[in-house]
């Protein structure tokens, strides 16, 4: 296979990863760190490479930045490319920044960047997001699909080496469901890497694979634990590929829902710190050997391992038998210490030292053996509490979580060869702890020196632990070197808490199908299409597409809206009242159900009848609104505003089924059952007469605020008699299907009768002059009804209704904001809705706000609706609206503008 | 995400079902006092333990119960 980094072509064999072809190909210098842009090779072979960052480019949009070159998988043509470095990775003039680390202590930031205030804004903030960052975001919109999957099983194990194979092969042997995932492309963890142990590795996994209550999942991250034992997977399905089916997504989220889980994910190992520990060419112990052993990839001629345990043997003897010189083995337990390194883009030399002699060995190759730390990340994810264990110096899993098990070396259990207790440090020159963010030894040290002993608060100020690897090879040494500065133990120092995802998940995988239109979906009327034909003009309304107005050639949004009153003032205006929540409260107390809930009186009102309902909150605000019709005696047809309609029906039903348990009543949304046309203006009953198939809507047969239910056209419908224009008017209710086709026969007769579509900016307008109220712009949660002038609708003789206590409330009278109308000087001045208006420009303190303003149509002048404190009692007095730089004088009037009688309500 | 137990419908995951506070809660009548009208609409218990509480299986069957959940552990207590 070949492929490319930086623009060099290379080759690698099947299976590579980018880190092994790289090596392979002798290649060490990889990437550069994030604050002294250092010039770095591989750490680690697996998922907790801090160092060789990459960005994988497959054209366009599908650029991916700040991928582990030892886990990518190299496929034919693969364009990789370094990062972090301008303008190559050999010469980066971010280098410039090593030279001044003496000048670039932890905490950096907040000691430099602190004055002139100003400077922030313009100087420190942009240059400061200049430098933050590895990769390249990609710039364009991701073109890869993402799905998710639920699943269930018996057993889910997490890694399948040596402990995680035996776990899933017993549990499957038990005729369990088992689900084995490894975040590798192979099964077999460390097995991979061990030649002796692949025909027994083969066996094993052509048992699992033929097993059909098996799932097996490799490239597969387990990268949290949420509770009650669900497990967030994410796949990568096809970024090994060179050419992947456009069928299949890119990534696929699994979440797995397992009775049992079973952690097997190994343990990482640790680096040594010591000067110099972090050029290209000095890695983990281990890493050499798989890059050696698994890959065949050499990673040199020329080696010295240094160790502070026995692997080290275990590693000089892997590597000698893959043909690399072992230059000498160097163990910390005999008393050496490690003075240097030098090379500038690759080890060449490391210094020694003990008692007092010093020696420089050249070599190619440094094998780091540090000990071993359990990847206990999902176990704490799980709430298990951990404890330490001196003689491996790394915490291990404690307490029992219920459901999960850790296994293997992940639970501690490891040879002794592999307890190397917390290696000696050597903290003299830059040793460095965390790779990834620079942090030094010296660093930590400084940060206990100026005070911080808490683990966490060092490492919000050094950063160790908060790079991209989230400190999987750094924590331990880190938690040494502040426990031994501040002379205390490890479990005095405390732990970091590990938190999801284990190693990161792409948006894409987070997001899956919930991307474009189907993020939010957004919910259209039956008579959808038809306004988007007479080139309606759209507002989002809660998840609704309503339409706002209908322009015609030249007009703009003020001279629509301005013919549209007009027209329901002078004839007649269509307009799709459908998005209204409607609620069918039915049952031999649904009366008394109504009474209970509305703070209106219903037992009175008529089969055929209407009334304006007003629900509070049990604080007694106002909480929504609407016309409930009654149809017989035990049934009522609700309406609530548009984004209230959840809401009401959720706080119905919690009434019904928790405080009046006793009242036979049922509850029904019927939001989506029935298409709404309101069809308003003094013509309205004229363009109707003829589609209602001889029903008698004369006004005395049918006055305002009455319902009656029939048929349109032969098709069922429920037609009130409701106004919130101001004008005569109807809402005609079919079932929803039929919307398409009565909207068009209204349509036809509406014309007809010189009338027209008007939209949703129309209708404030015409119901302000009206001073109806909108639930949520006059009121905010904080407006009785008494506030907003409706202590009219309070059914008095009620012994009780939700909010009712409330209103005797002390606090609840006295000087409140009260609803009003607002006039300005000149006609042509429009008030802005949200403004605070004050008694003089020279007092500012506020009174209220305007709620609601508008051109006027047909009252000839502006309107505003206000809540000012004591407003009604401030009729005819002048008031401030306080605008920027300026103030509007305004006089307060009654809130009605228009037909303040009703006359024409009732025409 | 937790696993929640529905008397009619079983185990479902949380993302079926709507909090719905404290439970036992007992709404007064319209003639109670104003510290206990008052009690009822903002004093609730926030203990470090046991908690009654009320959930409704909203995305599922609609029906409100009640479940006792340790606020430390964040499991349900049968």
């Amino acid at each position: 296979m070949k492929f490319t980094f930086d623009g060099r072509p290379y080759e690698a064999r099947r299976g590579d990863t980018l880190a092994a072809a790289l090596i392979r190909n002798g290649v060490h210098l990889m990437g550069r760190s994030f604050k002294y842009h250092r010039p770095r090779g591989v750490l680690a072979a697996g998922a907790e490479e801090p160092n060789a960052l990459v960005e994988i480019d497959r054209g366009g949009a599908r650029r991916t930045p700040n991928l582990r070159a030892t886990v990518v998988e190299v496929f034919d043509g693969m364009v990789a490319r370094s990062q972090n470095r301008t303008p190559s990775l050999r010469f980066d003039v971010g280098a410039v920044n090593d030279l001044l680390a003496p000048f670039l202590p932890p905490g950096f930031y907040y000691k430099t960047f602190m004055w002139p205030i100003g400077a922030w804004a313009k100087l420190y903030e942009p240059l400061i997001r200049r430098a933050a960052g590895l990769g390249r975001a990609p710039d364009l919109p991701d073109t890869d699909r993402y799905t998710q999957r639920f699943a269930h099983c018996d057993v889910l194990v997490i890694g399948a080496g040596p402990a995680g194979l035996a776990a899933a092969a017993e549990a499957a042997a038990a005729g369990m469901r088992v689900m084995l995932c490894d975040e590798q492309a192979e099964f077999g963890g460390s097995l991979l890497s061990d030649p002796a142990a692949a025909a027994g590795l083969h066996e094993t996994l052509a048992a699992l694979f033929a097993n059909p209550r098996a799932t097996m999942l490799c490239r597969t991250t387990a990268f949290g634990i949420y509770g009650d034992n669900l497990v967030g997977l994410a796949e990568r399905v096809t970024d090994h590929l060179p050419d992947p089916d456009p069928a299949l997504p890119r990534e696929r989220l699994w979440q797995v829902r397992a009775k049992r889980i079973v952690v097997a994910a190994g343990a990482i190992e640790r680096p040594l710190v010591f000067p110099g520990n972090d050029r290209p060419g000095i890695m983990l112990g281990d890493a050499a050997r798989i890059f050696a052993t698994r890959y065949g990839a050499n990673p040199g001629r020329n080696a010295v391992v240094v160790t502070a345990c026995d692997t080290g043997a275990d590693v000089a003897r892997d590597l000698a038998a893959s043909g690399v010189r072992i230059a000498r083995v160097i163990d910390l337990r005999e008393g050496f210490r490690v003075t240097g390194t030098s090379g500038r883009l690759r080890v060449s030399f490391i210094g020694i030292e003990r008692g007092g002699a010093r020696e420089k060995i050249p070599c190619d190759l440094v094998a780091m053996c540090g000990g071993w730390t359990p990847s206990i990340h999902l176990y704490s994810q799980a709430r298990g509490k951990p404890r330490f264990d001196a003689a491996l110096g790394a915490f291990v899993p404690d307490t029992e979580v219920s459901n999960l098990i850790c296994v293997g070396a992940c639970a501690g259990d490891m040879p002794g060869a592999y307890r190397a207790g917390i290696a000696p440090v050597s903290s003299e020159g830059r040793a460095f702890v965390d790779f990834q963010n620079d942090v030094t030894a010296k660093d930590l040290e400084l940060a206990t020196r100026e005070g911080f002993r808490s683990i966490e608060h060092v490492k919000r100020y050094t950063t160790t632990g908060m790079a991209t690897d989230q400190g999987k090879t750094s924590n331990i040494n880190a938690l040494g070197i502040v426990a031994g500065a501040l002379g205390a133990t490890i479990p005095e120092i405390g732990l970091t808490t590990f938190r999801t995802p284990y190693t990161p998940v792409t948006f894409g995988t987070l997001a899956g199908h919930s991307r474009g239109d189907l993020f939010d979906p957004v919910r259209t009327t039956p008579m959808h299409q038809l306004a988007v034909a007479a080139g309606a003009v759209f507002e989002d309304v809660g998840t609704w597409k309503r339409a706002r107005y209908f322009p015609r050639a030249a007009e703009d949004m003020h001279m629509a809206v301005a013919r549209e009153c007009r027209m329901v003032r002078d004839s007649v205006g269509m307009f799709d009242a459908t998005t209204l929540g409607e609620i069918e409260v039915v049952g031999a107390d649904a009366a008394e159900f109504m009474n209970r809930v509305y703070i209106n009186a219903w037992t009175r009102l008529a089969p055929g009848r209407c009334r304006y309902g007003v629900m509070l909150g049990e604080n007694g605000f106002v909480m929504d609104d609407g016309v409930v019709g009654r149809l017989a005696p035990d049934r009522f047809h609700v309406t609530t505003t548009t984004g209230g309609a959840a809401r009401v029906l959720a706080a119905m039903e919690d009434y019904r089924q928790t405080e009046w348990p006793e009242l036979r009543v049922w509850l029904t949304s019927v939001s989506e059952q029935w298409a709404v046309i309101a069809v308003q203006g003094p013509r309205a009953r004229e363009a109707l007469l003829p589609l209602v198939d001889g029903l008698d809507i004369s006004a005395a047969v049918m006055p305002h605020m009455s319902v009656v239910e029939g048929t349109f056209l032969g098709i069922e419908m429920r037609l009130f008699r409701v106004s919130f224009s101001g004008e005569m008017g109807f809402e005609v209710n079919v079932p929803a299907d039929y919307g398409h086709a009565a909207w068009e026969a209204i349509s036809a007769r509406v014309g007809a009768c010189q009338g027209g579509l008007y939209g949703t900016e129309a209708m404030h307008v015409l119901r302000a002059e009206k001073g109806f109220i909108i639930v949520g712009q006059e009121t905010d949660g904080t407006a009785t009804p008494d506030d907003v002038g409706l202590a009219w609708a309070i059914g008095k003789a009620k012994p009780d209704f939700i909010g009712k206590r409330s209103l005797t409330r002390s606090g609840m009278s006295g000087p409140r904001r009260q609803l009003v109308g607002l006039r300005t000087d000149d006609p042509a001045t429009v008030l802005e809705e949200g403004a605070q208006i004050t008694a003089t420009t020279d007092d500012n303190r506020p009174l209220g706000h305007v709620t609601s303003a508008y051109g006027g149509a047909t009252v000839g002048h502006s309107i505003a609706l206000a809540m000012i404190e004591s407003g009604r009692d401030r009729l005819g007095a002048t008031l401030q609206v306080r605008m920027p730089g300026r103030a509007i004088a305004v006089r307060v009037t009654a809130p009605v503008f228009y037909d303040p009688e009703g006359a024409r309500l009732d025409a | 995400m937790k696993l929640i137990p529905c008397p009619i419908c079983g185990e479902r995951a949380e993302i079926e079902f709507a909090y719905g506070g404290q439970a036992g809660l007992v709404r007064p009548p319209p003639t109670a006092t104003e510290a206990a009208w008052g009690a009822y609409l903002y004093s609730r218990e926030n203990p470090k333990g046991a908690l009654r509480e009320r959930w409704r299986h909203i995305h599922g069957c609609g029906r409100f119960f009640n479940l006792t959940r340790d606020t430390v552990t964040d499991k349900f207590i049968p």
